[in-house]
């Protein structure tokens, strides 16, 4: 039996318009991708400002488009949308079923990643919490950790389906393992076939990112996708031997080839012969890719090796406040200009005693994006946009930086001067994340899974 | 020879887990592959980025794929939600490294079509 996957969502802010035509072209699971590492950064501030938020808030928009097929019995929905609060993201689920009058489905709710209320507990166990890049102590940790969450795998999910769940609404579960769950539940494939469970990831992995294996942020011949305006939503044919093919509804928007597969094959992906899932280590150098045409990609030969005893786990501190501004200078002599009023703001904000802790100068449409890989050239740029980005502890401060711009509307180097964002605007909070790895079974031993009719 | 930046040989992607980026190229045949993995070392890419990369820069090897995956520790400015850089999440890296030249023989000299936007150009001039 082909159990048929699709990915409706790659990230918070994504759109919901590809998902009808992932539903007409007919798939046995919808999975809805919606955690980036930022995000839970962006739900913090929510929940920050309203208990009952802190899920991604484009759920019910998501559910209005699959609810009729959901209500038919054709498909089901698995979700990671309740970011750090899926309680209230499943009430939201409820409440658009009752505004669509759906009745009789099942969700499930999933519970456990969230380790916010259990840190001292877990570092009790033995966990040392240590930064998982640099390798800080945990006793560096600056100031009270904002949330903190584990990367729960498939498991919970795989539960949630043998309950009978028709939508799954979990927290921080890694994002492919929303992919693998309802592979292992259809196929029944054993939690210690790592073989097979790499393959469910890999594919995971090719659709957590909706139409970025379709066409979407495609560095090849990206100008020939078909109505890039129109951009698919990938799905996966999964075979029980955990053969498949990537494939897309036959609209004609976007394309599936080798060559868009192995773009997103590598996206943020470090070692790709060890990606370690919670639920396996898979090798996707392993994996034979044949291009079938069509827009029929097929993967075979993907090899894992056993899982690892940790899950990763993401903490965030604050990290003080940013402010930006803009300005706009033309021809001529336009980077002198720019670098001449990024200086003198940045001298009249120090000589008014506003504490930065760091500042950013960069000059748009010379080097602002790629910085030193830019050689210095003669070439005189038509236009320069400064960006000025700066830090500081307190949010006043921030805000009394960008005042310091004002002035410059008459005092600054001449030609073109166009103020963007008039002294800049609103300083935005910054969070530092901390990565970091918990023991399993510490983890585990806290994951509920809930069923209710919704 | 001819020298060559990598954007007329190589395709590229890259993104963002929290303060390090990853940057993948691809070849589109195995001579120019092999080309890459002899010419793109984890040092050069390291001195290509200077200053931008403050940590170390580790290469993989994904021959299924005919990709380099370069792996860079302290690249975004100290991560997404806490960076001032207006590319926070790194996905512009992957057309900085492809700025690179590397000596290229001449029977693998190749250079990757420019893009046609006429279908661009059209829509644009039919908005008001």
């Amino acid at each position: 039996m082909t159990v048929r996957v699709g990915g409706g969502q790659g990230f918070y802010g994504d759109t919901p318009s590809a998902v009808e035509s992932l539903l007409d072209a007919g798939v046995d699971y919808l999975c809805l991708e919606a955690l980036a590492e930022l995000t839970l950064a962006i739900l913090q501030k929510d929940r920050q400002r309203d208990e009952t938020r802190g899920f991604t808030r484009d759920l019910p928009l998501y559910l209005d488009a699959a609810l009729p097929a959901l209500a038919e019995g054709r498909t089901k929905v698995i979700t990671n949308a309740g970011g750090i609060n899926p309680t209230a993201a499943t009430r939201a689920a409820i409440d658009a079923a009752r505004a669509n009058g759906v009745s009789g489905l099942k969700v499930a709710t999933v519970l456990g990643d969230d380790l916010m209320t259990r840190l001292d507990e877990i570092r009790g166990h033995g966990a040392a919490l240590e930064h998982l890049d640099s390798g800080e102590s945990f006793d560096t940790f600056p100031g009270e950790p904002l949330f903190a969450a584990a990367y729960l795998g498939a498991r919970p999910i795989v539960e949630a389906l043998e309950l009978g769940a028709d939508v799954v609404i979990t927290g921080r579960v890694a994002d492919a393992a929303l992919f693998l769950a309802p592979l292992v539940f259809e196929h029944g494939w054993a939690w210690d076939d790592w073989d097979r469970l790499a393959a469910g990831t890999l594919v995971g992995h090719l659709l957590e990112c909706s139409g970025q294996v379709a066409g979407g942020n495609f560095s090849g011949e990206w100008w020939t996708i078909p109505e890039p305006w129109n951009l698919p939503y990938p799905i996966a044919e999964v075979e029980p031997d955990g053969s498949a093919v990537i494939t897309k509804p036959p609209t004609s928007g976007g394309r599936i080839d080798f060559d868009t597969v192995r773009h997103q094959l590598l996206y943020e992906v470090h070692d790709p012969a060890a990606y370690a899932a919670p639920d396996v280590v898979a090798d996707f150098t392993s994996a034979t890719f044949a291009d079938l045409g069509g827009d029929r990609v097929s993967v075979t030969d993907v090899r894992g090796n056993a899982a690892t005893a940790s899950y990763k786990a993401l903490l965030a501190h604050r990290a003080g406040w940013a402010g930006e501004a803009r300005v706009a200078f033309s021809w001529p002599d336009a980077l002198a200009k720019a670098e001449a009023t990024a200086a003198i703001f940045s001298e009249r904000v120090e000589r008014a005693g506003l504490a930065v802790d760091e500042w950013r100068f960069e000059y748009w449409g010379v080097n602002a994006l790629a910085g030193p890989t830019v050689p210095a050239t003669d070439h005189e740029p038509p236009e320069v946009v400064a960006r000025v980005a700066w830090r500081c502890d307190d949010q006043l401060t921030a805000g009394l930086v960008a005042r310091e711009l004002v002035p410059l509307s008459l005092s600054a180097p001449p030609a073109g001067f166009t103020g963007m964002g008039r002294g800049g605007g609103r300083p935005t909070e910054l969070l530092g994340i901390w990565p970091t790895l918990v023991d399993k079974a510490v983890v585990d031993s806290h994951v509920t899974v809930t069923v209710e009719e919704m | 020879m001819t020298r060559l930046p990598l954007r007329e040989l190589c395709g590229y992607r890259s993104g963002d887990k929290a303060d390090i980026a990853n940057v993948a190229i691809f070849a589109d045949d195995d001579a120019t592959y092999e080309l890459i993995v002899r010419e793109v070392t984890a040092d050069r890419v390291r001195a290509h980025f200077g200053d931008m990369v403050k940590g170390d820069v580790r290469r993989y090897e994904a021959r299924n794929v005919r990709a380099l995956n370069f792996v860079m520790q302290g690249a975004l400015g100290g991560g997404a939600s806490r960076s001032l850089r207006a590319d926070a999440l790194g996905k512009t890296l992957g057309g900085a490294l492809v700025r690179l030249e590397i000596d290229v023989p001449d029977e693998l000299v190749r250079h990757r079509p420019r893009p046609d936007v006429t279908w661009a150009r059209e829509i644009l001039s039919s908005r008001r």
